[in-house]
């Protein structure tokens, strides 16, 4: 368990993370969310006890971070897959953490092992992928079988092979009853991994509660319609009480009815339908409005056809790398957005190395 | 959390970069090889010396002579030791396995300074016994009086060199950087300020000025030095401490 009460840094002028309080639970995983700058790293930075909080406090199963006995044994953090000296083995990176928290040496060739990492035990890790990379950090979190687990976008850079053997590993660490927290800054992906979310937003809490009640709260569907014969369908819609909202494109949404009663409706007064079609609105959407007053680093408008192209002055990283869907007023995706990539058979993420 | 599992894990760390071999082994190559050349230099040359200089000719000091050279490589060493920790990014890491900073620093440096002395000691002895050979009539033994406290002395001085160094490098982080501000200061500042006469007084209290007096064996004829051999190093052990301390504090406070 972690326990935050009025968390606090400031960095100069400043506020990056402001008077969080929350807890995070065992025996589930709590999804940690927020735009880019949105003082995720600064947070866990101070469960971590390495940067020292402005004000209020964090504890670990009750004690403050530094008064772990062996702090790998309590709680295994990986922070940025690069936090290593490239010019170590992965073996005596591991074996220098194992050694110095007195975890016996035979569990570095176990977690090895586990990331699939023991074929390249020996070689040095600048050699190694991005993926590789961030699987050795992931062995040094695991190191000392710790209750509490953080990871900070673990699935950063990641293939897909290689987000869906994560995303299994969370789930199961979380399954044996241990605490799991992670950061990402995609609703989707936490949509698939997350029990629990704690949404920020420029340091401050915007949401602490459960996913289900999140995907209940804030999954709109609806269903969209195109006619040519457009001013007539809105009096009809009107006269049949259902309320339609202009949605640009000579396109209407109508929240709340189903698909056929709409058909039917349509068929009733003879008006030809060119689109009719039942919609979910994503939850990276919820999550961008949540969020959408303390996003720092906006993408300019006006690009929405491309967001990708856009060149957000002073943002860090790419600005559109954590919305999937274009910014509000544009069409929205169709069909329901979060569906898992197909399970990769039996082979675990990370096979192939073992088999050299 | 024990020390000595702290000190395990970094000598773990030290002995699997290759980094350290390189500029330990650079150390002593340097300071051996330099040492004898200038001692065969300063054989043939012995003959066209002043009378002055004939008095103070000192083949144990002399033998050393390399060290001015190979104290670089051994800065470079204890840099590196430290800020590749923070250039790496490694330092996360190593604060989340090890919160209590004192234990990581001083446990860090208690491995690093050990080897040193190993390295330094070694690398004496041999540049010692190499540069009298070549040094021939001209030769000081190991049993004459403050030979053996000269030769360990070198030991001593290059160890205290690697420690300081760690010590800024604690403080300032960055590789670069340090070695930026140490080398030129070992290598050009501490030079000029003991050459010109108006700064002489003020060179002889920097660190390597003060700590290689433990080197010599015979005192100039002319000298002016106010401490001897231990006194000098004295005044380089205040620096190391200095230096130690500073890094202490600054990684006690700082965010890492
Ligand atoms: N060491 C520091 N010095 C000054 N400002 C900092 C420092 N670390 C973080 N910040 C600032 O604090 C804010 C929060 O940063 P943080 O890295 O915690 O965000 P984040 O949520 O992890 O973002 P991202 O999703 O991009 O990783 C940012 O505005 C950042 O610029
Ligand atoms: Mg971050």
């Amino acid at each position: 368990m972690i326990e935050l009460e009025g968390l606090t840094k400031r960095y100069g002028e400043k506020m990056a993370v402001n008077h969080l309080t929350f807890t995070v639970r065992p025996g589930i995983v709590t999804g940690f969310l927020g735009p880019n700058g949105a003082g995720k790293s600064t947070t866990m930075r101070m469960m971590l006890g390495l940067d020292r909080p402005t004000a209020g406090d964090v504890r670990i199963d009750g004690q403050h971070y530094d008064r772990l006995k062996d702090p790998l044994r309590y709680i295994g953090a990986l922070l940025d897959a690069k936090a290593m000296h490239g010019g170590r083995s992965a073996f005596n990176h591991l074996l220098c953490l194992a050694q110095s928290n007195g975890i016996p040496r035979g569990r570095v060739d176990e977690v090895l092992d586990t990331v699939g990492l023991t074929s390249v035990a020996r070689k040095k890790a600048k050699g190694f992928s991005l993926g590789m990379g961030q699987r050795l950090g992931i062995a040094g979190a695991l190191l000392g079988d710790p209750r509490i687990l953080m990871f900070d976008e673990p699935v950063n850079g990641l293939d897909p092979e290689g987000i869906h053997w994560i995303r299994n590993l969370m789930k199961s660490l979380a399954a044996q009853g241990r605490t799991v927290f992670v950061s990402s800054h995609l609703m989707s992906e936490m949509a698939l991994t997350a029990d629990h979310l704690v949404v920020i937003g420029q340091g401050r809490l915007l949401a602490d509660t459960s996913m289900a009640d999140f995907i209940r709260q804030n999954s709109r569907s609806y269903v969209r319609l195109r006619s040519p014969q457009r001013e007539r369908l809105l009096d009809v819609l009107h006269g049949a009480g259902v309320t339609a909202v202009e949605a640009g494109g000579g396109t209407l949404e109508v929240d709340g009815s189903k698909s056929e009663y709409l058909g039917e409706l349509a068929a009733e007064h003879g008006i030809v339908l060119h689109e009719l079609s039942p919609q979910q609105a994503s939850l990276e959407e919820a999550f961008m409005q949540l969020t959408a007053e303390s996003v720092e680093y906006h993408a300019h408008s006006g690009t929405v056809d491309d967001p990708g192209a856009d060149g957000a002055p002073g943002a860090p990283g790419a600005p559109g790398a954590w919305g999937t869907g274009p910014a509000e007023g544009a069409s929205r995706p169709p069909g329901p957005p979060q569906s898992p990539p197909p399970p990769p058979g039996s082979s675990s993420w990370g096979s192939d190395w073992k088999k050299g | 959390m024990a020390a000595t599992q702290v000190v395990r894990s970094e000598w773990t760390k030290i002995r699997s970069v290759a980094s350290t071999v390189w500029t330990l082994g650079l150390a002593a190559v340097v300071t051996v090889a330099l040492g004898v050349l200038i001692s065969w230099f300063s054989k043939n040359e012995f003959d066209k010396l002043s009378d002055n200089e004939k008095l103070s000719f000192d083949p144990t000091f002399i033998s050393f002579a390399g060290m001015s050279l190979g104290q670089l490589a051994l800065i470079v060493f204890g840099v590196l030791v430290v800020s590749n920790e923070y250039s790496t990014g490694m330092i996360r890491t190593s604060l989340a396995a090890v919160p209590q900073r004192g234990t990581f620093l001083f446990s860090k440096m208690a491995v690093a300074t050990c080897l040193a002395f190993a390295v330094g000691l070694i690398t004496s002895f041999v540049a010692f016994f190499l540069g009298q050979s070549v040094l021939g009539v001209h030769k000081a033994s190991i049993g004459d009086s403050g030979v053996l406290r000269a030769v360990i002395g070198g030991g001593l001085y290059m160890t205290l060199i690697a420690v300081f160094s760690m010590g800024v490098a604690t403080m300032l982080r960055s590789p670069m950087l340090s070695l930026g501000i140490l080398m030129p200061f070992f290598f050009l500042i501490s030079a000029i300020l003991g050459n010109v006469s108006a700064t002489k007084k003020f060179g002889q209290f920097l660190p390597d000025q003060a700590g290689s007096k433990i080197m010599q064996v015979v005192t100039p004829v002319d000298d002016d030095v106010p401490y001897g051999p231990w006194g000098g190093l004295g005044i380089m052990v205040l620096w190391v401490l200095v230096a130690v301390v500073g890094g202490y504090v600054l990684l006690k406070r700082r965010d890492a």
